[in-house]
């Protein structure tokens, strides 16, 4: 007869098993700062819509899970990650090695380039020298600040950091800033195209190690099983032309998806 | 945690190379709205109290819109609220003006210690002992030489006691200076979080960089009251 | 039905744009934050006033580091560093003792925060409150043979309150304009709803000042409950000067 203890033993054994035990995913929890159209933004009614956001859905569609989206700033989501609040992050994040020092990164998800954003006849250029004395703002946490604070500080350029990307364009058309680095993509569909833009013109993109351009779902380390779940469904969606109807949807006959 | 404290302890203080950052930023940004509150708060404690209803009212609206709320909409309606009106912008000399992070910051925090300075002053004008106003009457001491030396001095002296808490409370509020772009200690603190990761610890020093700062003003003003509200403890 | 309110006005410019909705939920979720973390920071704020006033040293200095770091931080630092630490603290403890991840919503973490933080300041009223109330009254309420809960019930909690009112009062309107800094931590409320709302429509300071008001309507509206309170539990008690 086995003692009552050694009972408890054994079934506190079974649940920490079962805890630990390969997971189904019968619900995918995606984490994500929706201020970033059009990767991710959220619709007047509070629905979030994005191309992030079409294809976190798509991916769930192929796994048969439920898709819940975790709506968190973009400081917290790594933090948020590491917590377990979600599963993974799919909020238009760059693989960068501090990135990677903290957390690990399924296959690309597509690749976004950097550029500036200023006035129509302003005379300034990507060229870190012709942006010397004016002010320059970024979304803070982003590769941007790690790209101003290594070359645009040591460059004589001013720079300010905000707290979502909506914040630098109202700077911008406010007059406060010169120019605002970001997502070339974004700006051109986030900002450009609104009529707060039509005075604004892109730059050419910006070379640096600072700035990789290669994007990822973000997964908590060591969780290599998700990866390979997420890496599975990634390469399902381009075989099958999900991939690319939900692109053509939003940028048209643009390909973001390097293959690297 | 080493690297962390190595590579941000100057900006969390002073300064990060390009401007000034940190607890410098905060302490210019206390002094400065304190100051400019105080000073003006002294007029507007003495109409508080009037009398007449026409000075009166307009100071106790003013009171009361900006105690009634909260500061981070008042900084956010200085910053970019007023900015994006075209009328604003169209005149040089405001647009100048509120173009600047720094000035609409301290604007905003002006005001609002201002009139909490105003109730906080006009309560001890009203609680002054019947008795001073009038030796100073029979006196012959009437009108502004009435409140300069005798209502103002004692008012200022009873409500050092609430004033210090105001002084706290503002230090505190200022944290919400980073969302207008001012880089205070939390701004370098949340820097430092987005860089590293390792939120307990940014936040962290910047929390023990407030208590400091919190202890040291409790003990700056005990001093003061022990030297100013000598007369109302007991015989030592 | 706002804006066809606002147009009989002539104030066609000023519509709501359809954010009324969104508006409206903002600022229900506001008054919600507010209500719970009162709650949660009146009950810490009755357990660290007893801790602090006991005579075991065991419970007085925990309730003592409590009330002094917490007062002495402003409570944005503590709001993030609460925030952002809560979910990783709960998920170190549940693997720890081997239990199935539990997840703590935006708004429950919202409230734990802003109660743990205003139940310092809680404490403090509590304990200016408890130690007015005239120690002759619990000496008699011992004297009958009342129980330590039935003392507190019936002798100690309602004369403390008519002293703890107007420090409550003052601690709820701390509460209800902290709330608005909850959106720096993510959570949808009022000041984000009108930032949202400002933004798609390019009348950002229409709709701040719109958030403004609604806050001034809250307080006004709390200001007159506390009054009424006020003057119900001074009931037997006279005040010399108003």
């Amino acid at each position: 007869m086995i003692s009552l203890r050694k009972l408890y033993l054994i079934m506190l054994f079974a649940l920490c098993t079962n805890a630990v035990s390969a997971k189904e995913y019968t619900t995918l929890r995606f984490g994500v700062d929706a201020n970033y159209a059009p990767f991710e933004s959220k619709a007047a009614d509070g629905s979030l819509k994005g191309f992030d956001i079409d294809l976190g859905n798509a991916i769930c569609a192929k796994l048969q899970a439920k898709c819940i989206w975790v709506e968190s700033d973009f400081d917290g989501l790594i933090p948020g990650l590491k917590a377990g609040k979600f599963d993974g992050i799919l909020s238009s994040m760059t693989v960068t090695p501090a990135r990677e020092k903290a957390i690990d990164f399924s296959n690309e998800l597509f690749s976004g380039f950097t550029s500036y954003v200023f006035k129509k006849g302003s005379g300034l250029s990507e060229n870190a020298a012709s942006l010397k004395g004016k002010t320059v703002g970024y979304f803070q946490g982003s590769i941007q600040e790690a790209y101003a604070k290594a070359v645009l500080d040591k460059a004589g350029v001013k720079t300010q950091s905000y707290q979502n990307q909506d914040q630098v364009y109202y700077d911008l058309v406010a007059g406060r800033l010169d120019a605002s680095l970001q997502d070339t993509l974004q700006a051109q569909l986030g900002f450009i195209s609104s009529p707060q833009g039509a005075d604004y013109e892109i730059s050419r993109s910006v070379e640096s190690p600072y700035l990789p351009s290669k994007t990822a779902i973000g997964i908590a380390k060591d969780n290599a099983e998700l990866k390979a779940v997420l890496d599975k469904t990634i390469r399902a969606l381009h075989e099958d032309g999900t991939y690319d109807s939900i692109q053509k949807q939003h940028f048209g006959d643009l390909n973001l998806y390097s293959g690297k | 945690m080493i690297e962390l404290l190595q590579e941000y302890w100057r900006p969390f203080f002073f300064s990060d190379g390009q401007q000034i950052t940190g607890l410098a930023m905060t302490l210019w940004l206390l002094s400065a709205s304190l100051f400019i509150g105080f000073i003006v708060s002294i007029p507007l404690s003495i109409a508080r109290v009037s009398p007449r209803f026409y000075v009166r009212w307009p100071v106790q609206f003013y009171t009361y819109l900006f105690r009634g709320t909260p500061l981070y909409i008042q900084l956010l309606i200085c910053y970019t609220g007023i900015y994006s009106l075209a009328a604003i912008r169209a005149q040089p000399a405001l647009d100048a003006f509120f173009r600047d992070a720094m000035n609409c910051t301290i604007l905003a925090f002006a005001l609002n210690t201002c009139a909490y300075t105003t109730e906080i002053f006009a309560g001890a004008i009203r609680n002054i002992a019947h008795g001073e106003v009038e030796a100073a009457k029979a006196y012959g001491l009437s009108g502004w030489k009435l409140y300069a030396f005798v209502i103002m001095p004692s008012a200022l002296r009873r409500s050092l006691p609430y004033y210090s808490n105001e002084v706290i409370l503002m230090l505190h509020s200022t944290t919400v200076a980073f969302t207008a772009t001012v880089p205070d200690i939390l701004k370098v603190a949340r820097d430092a979080n987005s860089a590293t990761f390792l939120t307990f610890q940014s936040f962290g020093i910047a929390a023990l960089i407030y208590l400091a700062v919190t202890f040291a003003l409790v003990g700056v003003f005990r001093i003061a009251e022990r030297h100013w509200l000598a007369f109302l403890g007991p015989a030592h | 039905m706002f804006e066809t309110l606002l147009g009989a006005l002539g104030f066609s410019a000023f519509s709501l744009k359809g954010f009324g909705p969104l508006l409206l939920e903002g600022a229900w979720m506001t008054v919600k934050l507010s209500l719970s973390s009162l709650a949660l920071s009146v009950l810490l704020g009755l357990i660290g006033a007893s801790a602090k006033l006991s005579s075991l040293k065991l419970l007085r200095l925990p309730a003592q580091l409590y009330t002094t770091l917490i007062r002495g931080v402003p409570d944005l630092v503590l709001m993030l560093l609460i925030f952002y630490s809560l979910q990783t603290w709960l998920t170190v403890l549940t693997v720890a003792l081997g239990w199935e991840y539990i997840e703590i919503n935006p708004f429950v973490a919202g409230i734990i925060t802003l109660g743990f933080i205003y139940g310092a300041y809680f404490t403090e009223t509590f304990r200016g409150a408890m130690l007015a109330v005239p120690r002759g009254q619990v000496e008699a309420a011992t004297a009958y043979g009342l129980s330590r809960t039935q003392r507190f019930r019936f002798v100690m909690f309602p004369q403390m309150m008519r002293f703890a009112l107007p420090g409550l009062g003052n601690n709820w309107m701390v509460i209800l304009k902290a709330t608005a800094l909850v959106s720096i931590i993510g959570l949808a409320d009022l000041v984000k709803a009108a930032q949202d709302a400002g933004k798609s429509t390019y009348q950002l300071f229409f709709f701040l000042v719109l958030a403004a008001l609604t806050y001034l309507v809250i307080t006004s509206l709390s200001n007159l409950v506390l009054r009424l309170l006020e003057r119900r539990y001074a009931v037997g008690s006279r005040e010399a000067v108003r």
